[in-house]
């Protein structure tokens, strides 16, 4: 009996921590991340997650030839700076921002329209024993027509 | 005591259940490496370890500067009369509509329809009211809008904030189907505006379809996304559909170059370098325009 009393509560929990750990994301994509894409329009897509250290997503994207793009990935400040690889279909890799000292924005145009595959890491740094950290990722795109 | 245990321990397993799944598009699982290739096991591998996987569409804002750039005229007798929200009664069809309306109001936008400007945004309200997703469009958006109705730049801004909010609140309360379905609408309104803006007259030498031919490109990513909420009456049904988009997109052929990346340092933008080649008959096209249309009819019936 008293774990049935217990189970909506909890169920209540759940969905109060989710829609909070969410709307925390939200908030930080829209105040940490969107102005990044200045001077480009933001596409209006919202991408954002909670990872946890060590801890990759994908996103793939068709990007065309009429356009300049700029990527924004942000990570929360908890967490170690993130890393982001830009593949073509065939997974070859294009860009790595671990080359530009995890710089949180690429801006890329393409001769022509192109399927496009991103993966984004959390790299580990805690020390051993301690527990790995987590807070929000977004990935936004800004767009402007190809001058 | 023993209640009170219980109680932290399922709390805490709540906290770091929350913690660890919750904001990602899709969380993976073993159904979906029925998405990837077969023949290319090195994205399988790829995909198989990424904990969060977005598929993403062009947004209304990005199709309708897609379709402007291609040097288009505007037609509002292709865009879905607002008169036709007193119709919308549905999750699906407020869904599907809010994409769709969104699409218009940014293909109006671009092109400085300043009454159609307003009547779109308000259209899109009633869809995203009638979804119950909160502060989405508030009147103050609507009100800056009018403010700012000749300035293209602080309305693209408005309509790509609106989005966002529309599409992450989904996003946010777990209603991936809707979301999906806001996505689909967008860009089936751009491809029909699109489709209906060709002349066969000069359709070689028309830019946009060029255009039309890229979304080949998105529609099995359209498909993964879908995928996502296979199971849900609505979503399967688009699913069927935009299957028959896909047959015919099969049968047109896109051959790229391998792209070469090159860092411009003057601009410091990256050029992906590469050489495409593809081929869209017209008799292709015909099948296609027709199967869009009647599928976007259906959405805005």
């Amino acid at each position: 009996m008293r774990i049935l009393r217990i189970f909506p509560v909890v169920s209540l929990l759940f969905l109060v921590f989710s829609v909070t750990a969410n709307a925390q994301c939200k908030a930080f994509a829209k105040a940490d991340c969107l102005p990044e894409l200045a001077p480009y329009t933001h596409d209006g897509n919202y991408h954002a997650a909670v990872l946890t250290e060590g801890e990759e997503a994908e996103l793939f994207k068709t990007f065309y030839s009429d356009m300049d793009y700029r990527l924004a990935v942000c990570g929360e400040e908890i967490l170690p700076p993130v890393e982001f690889i830009v593949m073509d279909a065939s997974n070859n890799i294009l860009y790595t921002n671990k080359n530009a000292n995890f710089s949180r924005t690429w801006d890329f145009k393409l001769e022509s329209s192109q399927q496009l595959k991103f993966v984004i890491k959390v790299n580990s740094s805690s020390e051993q024993g301690s527990s790995p950290k987590s807070g929000c990722v977004a990935i936004m795109f800004g767009f402007k027509i190809k001058k | 005591m023993l209640g009170n245990r219980i109680l932290i321990l399922l709390f805490l397993s709540a906290w770091v259940m929350t913690g660890c799944n919750s904001g990602g598009r899709k969380m993976k699982k073993e159904s979906d490496s029925l998405l990837i290739p077969r023949d290319d096991a090195g994205v399988y591998e790829e995909i198989k370890k990424a904990e969060k996987v977005f598929y993403t569409l062009p947004s209304p804002l990005e199709s309708a500067m897609l379709i402007k750039s291609a040097g288009a005229k505007f037609d509002d007798n292709l865009l879905n009369p607002v008169d036709n929200t007193r119709n919308y009664i549905t999750n699906k069809s407020m869904a599907l509509n809010l994409g769709i309306y969104t699409c218009d109001l940014s293909f109006a936008s671009l092109y400085d329809q300043t009454q159609l400007i307003i009547n779109y945004m308000n259209a899109a309200k009633k869809m995203a009211d009638g979804l119950g997703i909160l502060k989405a469009i508030e009147q103050e958006d609507i009100d800056r809008l009018e403010e700012n109705i000749h300035n293209t730049d602080v309305i693209m801004d408005i309509v790509s904030q609106t989005y966002l909010n529309s599409n992450s609140y989904l996003e946010d309360n777990g209603q991936t189907a809707i979301a999906a379905m806001v996505l689909v609408g967008g860009w089936m309104e751009g491809l029909y505006i699109s489709t209906r803006l060709i002349d066969l007259k000069d359709f070689n030498s028309n830019k946009l379809v060029g255009r039309i031919i890229d979304q080949k490109l998105s529609v099995d990513i359209l498909l993964s996304l879908l995928e996502d909420s296979k199971g849900h009456p609505a979503i399967d049904e688009i699913i069927v559909q935009v299957n028959k988009i896909k047959l015919i997109f099969d049968k047109v052929t896109i051959k790229t170059s391998p792209i070469r990346p090159e860092y411009d340092q003057s601009t410091s933008v990256t050029v992906l370098k590469s050489e495409v080649q593809s081929d869209l008959s017209q008799e292709v096209f015909r099948e296609l325009a027709v199967a869009v249309a009647e599928i976007r009819n259906s959405f805005v019936k």
